[in-house]
């Protein structure tokens, strides 16, 4: 057992770690935090301007166009998840320590969805309000956004990680997350609006529950799998 | 048995089986297509609801098909690949890719014009089967892009196969997840619970159709592979003797 070797932490402690790590580095960056925030606000904002800013088309979009903006937020900041520890070398480090490597990725995810996925929760409220959506409804908007936004930092690891190191590694990446994200866009999107039409929404929840409990099982060995090829 | 696995599995071995292959999935595959395009087109009865309408179905189903197959087997190679190392295996997914990107292309494509008579528009969103054919589409893309963004050519196998294998569980992800949003389309007619529910003389030719699409598939593929598996070896000894030696390709 390695775990009884005095001077090696145990495998839940190097997650800790590895999360105490991330967040520090971001926080120290606080830009890096707030641009996919401004970005989910911006593009909010351009929808009522190009649409209209009727009431009635408010309250039938606002669902879509607030999930859709921050898939695109969430899609921005994924960029950035392994490339500064590519750069500096310290991807190289977490190849080669004996912790597990899906255990160590995983704690990036953390501490990515802990800085973007969170914050984008948090501001969604502010947001639905201007598209007129009710109190009880953003209450769902939020509980869907904090799954989905779980699930895309999740699935969105693993591109960034086959992505990493590449040159024209932005758009790419985008082309291969956006059609794995395409269902959590349809759950999260329709639930909000079956919510918002007073109907059964539950079952939209459960299904977006199911999804992260299998990208959070899944996802962390496809994203160590794929980083270990990109730094071979 | 492993041997013989292992032997069909060498490059050179496979370069030269694929060679006497190809003809034999090639000509019953294109008479099947021809018998499948005269008899679905000229004999087969109308349908009482789609009336003449419904003979797009033999050229839409079977493109389906291939596409879906494509891209498991692009999976599935992907997988070997990473598994058990085969060379083979990642040029069986190198190979398939645009093929399977043309197959989706042809049943979108195929879909939609059959969409405009039968649900007065040319796209339907709500559709799961469409969703799930455009999602693999773009999947299909964004295996071929990564694969041409990466220079070396282990690692972009490598790294595609991961992607092919999270494609897999995606695509079924997606067409369920569009099965609870809405549904306009008809139901299964072929795969559906006592039988297909159709004539034997449209059952016929559709069944010849898929084959034929099937056979011409496996043709056109080992034929892609052939060619993959020839630049991929462009370093090595049997390449240049094989290219050396009188009537060199062969």
């Amino acid at each position: 057992m390695k775990a009884t070797n005095p001077k090696q932490p145990s495998i839940f402690a190097s997650l800790i770690a590895i999360t105490r790590r991330d967040l520090l580095l971001a926080l120290r960056r606080p830009g890096d935090i707030l641009n996919p925030l401004f970005f989910f606000a911006m593009v909010c904002t351009l929808f009522p301007l190009a649409v209209g800013p009727g009431a009635e088309q408010l309250t039938l979009s606002g669902p879509g166009v607030l999930w859709v903006a921050a898939l695109l937020a969430t899609l921005l900041s994924l960029n950035s998840l392994f490339m500064s520890d590519h750069e500096d070398g310290s991807l190289d480090q977490l190849l080669v320590s004996p912790q597990p490597l899906p255990i160590l990725a995983l704690g990036k995810m953390i501490a990515h969805w802990l800085t973007t996925g969170l914050p984008l929760v948090l501001i969604s409220p502010l947001l639905a309000m201007t598209y007129r959506m009710p109190v009880d409804v953003i209450g769902v908007l939020m509980l869907t956004l904090l799954l989905g936004t779980v699930c895309l930092s999740l699935l969105g690891s693993i591109g960034a990680a086959l992505t990493v190191g590449l040159h024209r590694g932005t758009a790419l990446l985008s082309l291969l997350i956006l059609p794995l994200a395409m269902p959590v866009l349809l759950l999260g999107a329709s639930t909000v609006s079956l919510a918002a039409d007073s109907e059964l929404y539950a079952t939209g929840i459960w299904a977006l529950g199911a999804y992260a409990v299998l990208a959070l099982s899944l996802a962390p060995y496809a994203t160590a799998a794929a980083l270990r090829i990109s730094n071979e | 048995m492993w041997k013989f696995f292992h032997h069909l599995t060498s490059p050179p071995h496979f370069y030269r089986l694929a060679a006497t292959i190809i003809p034999w999935l090639a000509f019953p595959g294109l008479v099947l297509i021809a018998y499948g395009s005269y008899a679905g087109l000229f004999v087969a009865p109308e349908d009482y609801q789609q009336g003449d309408a419904y003979r797009i179905i033999y050229v839409h189903v079977p493109a389906a098909y291939v596409s879906i197959m494509a891209y498991v087997l692009m999976a599935v190679g992907g997988g070997c690949g990473l598994i058990w190392r085969l060379k083979l295996a990642h040029a069986v997914g190198a190979a398939a890719a645009p093929l399977g990107a043309a197959f989706t292309f042809l049943a979108l494509a195929t879909g939609s014009i059959w969409g405009r008579p039968m649900w007065g528009t040319w796209w339907e969103w709500g559709d799961p089967r469409l969703m799930s054919e455009l999602i693999m589409l773009f999947l299909y893309f964004g295996y071929m892009a990564l694969r041409a963004a990466i220079d070396e050519t282990a690692k972009a196998d490598k790294a595609s196969a991961v992607l092919a294998l999270v494609g897999v569980v995606n695509v079924v992800i997606v067409h369920y997840s569009v099965v609870w949003w809405n549904s306009l389309h008809q139901g299964p007619t072929l795969l559906k619970k006592g039988g297909p529910g159709m004539d034997a003389d449209m059952l016929y030719p559709l069944l010849a159709m898929i084959l034929g699409f099937t056979l011409v598939f496996g043709a056109l593929l080992a034929r892609r592979i052939r060619t993959e598996v020839l630049y991929r070896e462009r370093r090595t000894r049997w390449v240049r003797e094989l290219i050396l030696a009188p009537g060199g390709g062969r």
